[in-house]
């Protein structure tokens, strides 16, 4: 596979010692990498330092090969989409598409075409004479990706585009960029700290905290097999009940679990809610009341009360519920769960 | 009377006396000129000229002196809008980009020579120049004229700058733009607004500059506003009058022409301190 890009230990501080610190990553060509992360772990400064508006500490970052580390953002072969203000408002939408282009000297027949096209892959079709304040939020982004798409860069990278924009807008532009790449073959690095986005339109998702990358996967491997306890809690939703190794098993209460990381003394224990299985209060597992019964669409989600622990939710097939109500004695088991050390 | 007061209400009522009243003393004195420039004769009890001419304004521009000061005026004018424009844009841009100490100090001393009476701070100024050999000089004038719009000059743009975003000028930097070209094409035609605000006032500032002018530039350099007070005194009210047509016209024309950029928006966010 064709290495793209290549982030090679990359560590930026700044004044006041915020920043990121030993960040390697290798994006192929055609990927969709999302860094993920809450804010201020550093994912805006990778970027930049990527699109050259930072100088990094050290570390290298290449491009087909090239370090790109001495040139000014204007000979990158990187283009950039920002989360505002990306268009300038005292030219047309045509203009702002042209900028580039006519710095690249393009011959105007050539161009006209070139923006008709760009325009029409990001469904606008026609708004050339417009002006960005005579178009929405959404549109606006939308002409800044297709500015970014027409100089064809070795790299686009994307940074929290669509987060000014409302929850309906936002899937409909995740859907229209991941159609996109999926047209044209860019190399996409993507910023959100949105998890639900990440996981629907990445490739591979780099998950970064406190200026550190925390795993890198795709986004079923992060979802199914979070490697940290924090990678964990900020991806999907997640139970967390606190457990003991014992004679090389975890065990809760008199419920005993696999332990395959080989750890020792008091672990979390993380389990998705779709992974916790209700029983007749005869069986087997953990005791537990209902606390809740909440039906959301084709699921439902059931919170119960441990005894003498957390209280933990539960998602099941909303005609599994039917016979569940609250007060009710159940027993809880787990489906799959993961250990980590206790913090 | 009641019935009317009610069915327009007491507030049009209010805003059509202020109407009226503004009109009177603005609109009045502003006619009155007017007339009494093309009088040609006017007798006591009539209520307009008796004769219209032209003769007080071929009278001013034959009085060499006025017509002399008319060109200094404009010549200073335009030469303190030209170098202000070219010390105080810079220094509004990294007012407005760099973060350096003092910057807020620096922005704020501008206020201090509108915070003391004029007259003092000139009479230094004057002490200074008087050394300096820059008394009766045009330089000394245009210094004078300088010192006085460095507050506008500044905060204004200053503001505008502040008003585009990094994000537009960063863009058009990945674009393929060197930071010249981004300078040129982005950030200064999005900030023009106020700076031709800006200009517009120091222009007409300097026009109307009569007391720093008067102690510097006395006696060689007389620009309207001086040369005004003797002709209120020396001549008949109808050579004054013309001559105060010149002296208002400029405003008013270059006000109705900056009238598109001058929004309140630009004028307050001049005056924030950030
Ligand atoms: N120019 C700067 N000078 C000093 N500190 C900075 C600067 N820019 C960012 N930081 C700090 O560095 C850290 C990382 O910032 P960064 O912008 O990369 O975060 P982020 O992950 O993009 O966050 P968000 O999701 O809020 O955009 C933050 O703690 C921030 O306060
Ligand atoms: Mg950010």
């Amino acid at each position: 596979m064709d290495i793209q890009l290549s982030i090679q230990r990359l560590t930026k501080r700044y004044k006041t010692g915020e920043g990121v610190s030993d960040i390697s990553l290798d994006v192929r060509k055609g990927e969709l990498v999302t860094l993920l992360g809450p804010s201020g772990c550093g994912k805006t400064t990778v970027l930049r330092s990527i699109g050259g508006f930072l100088e990094p500490d050290s570390g290298d970052i290449l491009i087909e090969g090239k370090s790109v580390l001495k040139l000014p953002p204007e000979k990158r072969p990187t283009s950039m989409v920002f989360q505002s203000y990306n268009l300038w408002p005292h030219m047309t939408v045509f203009e702002n598409l042209a900028f580039g282009l006519k710095i690249r000297k393009t011959p105007k027949a050539e161009m006209r075409q070139a923006i008709e096209e760009a325009l029409q892959l990001v469904r606008l079709p026609g708004a050339e004479k417009k002006y960005p304040s005579e178009l929405s939020g959404g549109q606006q982004q939308r002409v800044a990706v297709a500015r970014s798409l027409l100089l064809k860069p070795a790299v686009l990278l994307l940074d929290e585009p669509f987060s000014a924009l409302d929850a309906k807008l936002r899937h409909e532009m995740r859907e229209e960029l991941r159609e996109i790449q999926a047209n044209t073959g860019l190399t996409m690095v993507f910023v959100t700290h949105d998890q639900e986005e990440a996981l629907s339109i990445s490739d591979r998702i780099v998950v970064m905290n406190q200026g550190r990358m925390e795993q890198i996967a795709s986004p079923q491997h992060i979802y199914d097999e979070p490697n940290t306890l924090f990678v964990a809690q900020f991806i999907g939703k997640m139970n967390f009940l606190k457990g003991v190794v014992d004679a090389g098993q975890v065990r809760l209460d008199d419920m005993l679990l696999p332990n395959p990381k080989g750890l020792a003394g008091n672990v979390s224990l993380a389990v998705r809610p779709e992974d916790v299985m209700l029983h007749e209060a005869e069986g087997q597992g953990l005791a537990g009341t209902i606390k809740q019964v909440m039906i959301l669409g084709h699921y439902a989600e059931v919170s119960v009360d441990l005894q003498g622990r957390e209280t933990i939710r539960a998602f099941r097939p909303r005609d599994q519920v039917k016979h569940l109500h609250p007060g009710q004695e159940v027993k809880v088991t787990f489906g799959k769960s993961i250990a980590y050390p206790e913090q | 009377m009641r019935w009317f007061v009610k069915a327009v209400g007491p507030r049009k009522i209010f805003e059509f006396v202020l109407l009226i009243v503004f009109v009177i003393f603005f609109l009045g004195p502003l006619l009155n000129l007017a007339i009494l420039a093309f009088t040609g004769k006017w007798n006591y009890p009539d209520v307009i000229p008796h004769e219209w001419s032209l003769k007080w304004w071929k009278f001013v521009f034959q009085q060499e002196d006025i017509a002399k000061s008319i060109g200094l005026s404009f010549v200073i004018a335009s030469i303190v809008t030209a170098l202000s424009i070219v010390l105080c844009i810079p220094a509004a841009y990294a007012f407005a980009r760099i973060r350096f100490p003092l910057s807020r100090f620096f922005l704020f001393s501008f206020l201090l020579t509108h915070a003391f009476p004029k007259m003092g701070l000139y009479v230094s100024i004057a002490v200074l120049f008087f050394k300096l050999g820059l008394m009766n000089t045009l330089p000394g004038v245009v210094l004078i004229h300088i010192i006085n719009v460095l507050m506008f000059m500044t905060w204004i743009p200053t503001a505008a700058f502040r008003n585009v975003h990094t994000a537009q000028e960063e863009s058009a930097r990945d674009v393929g733009a060197s930071p010249l070209r981004v300078f040129r094409t982005i950030t200064l035609p999005l900030a023009m607004p106020g700076i031709l605000v800006a200009s517009i006032f120091t222009f007409l500032n300097s026009l109307d500059e009569a007391q720093g002018t008067f102690l510097v530039g006395i006696p060689n350099y007389k620009t309207m506003p001086i040369v005004m007070y003797s002709i209120v005194s020396d001549y008949p009210a109808y050579a004054g009058a013309v001559f105060s047509i010149i002296l208002t016209a400029p405003t008013i024309i270059l006000l109705l022409a900056a009238q598109r950029f001058v929004s309140a928006d630009v004028l307050s966010s001049g005056f924030q301190i950030k």
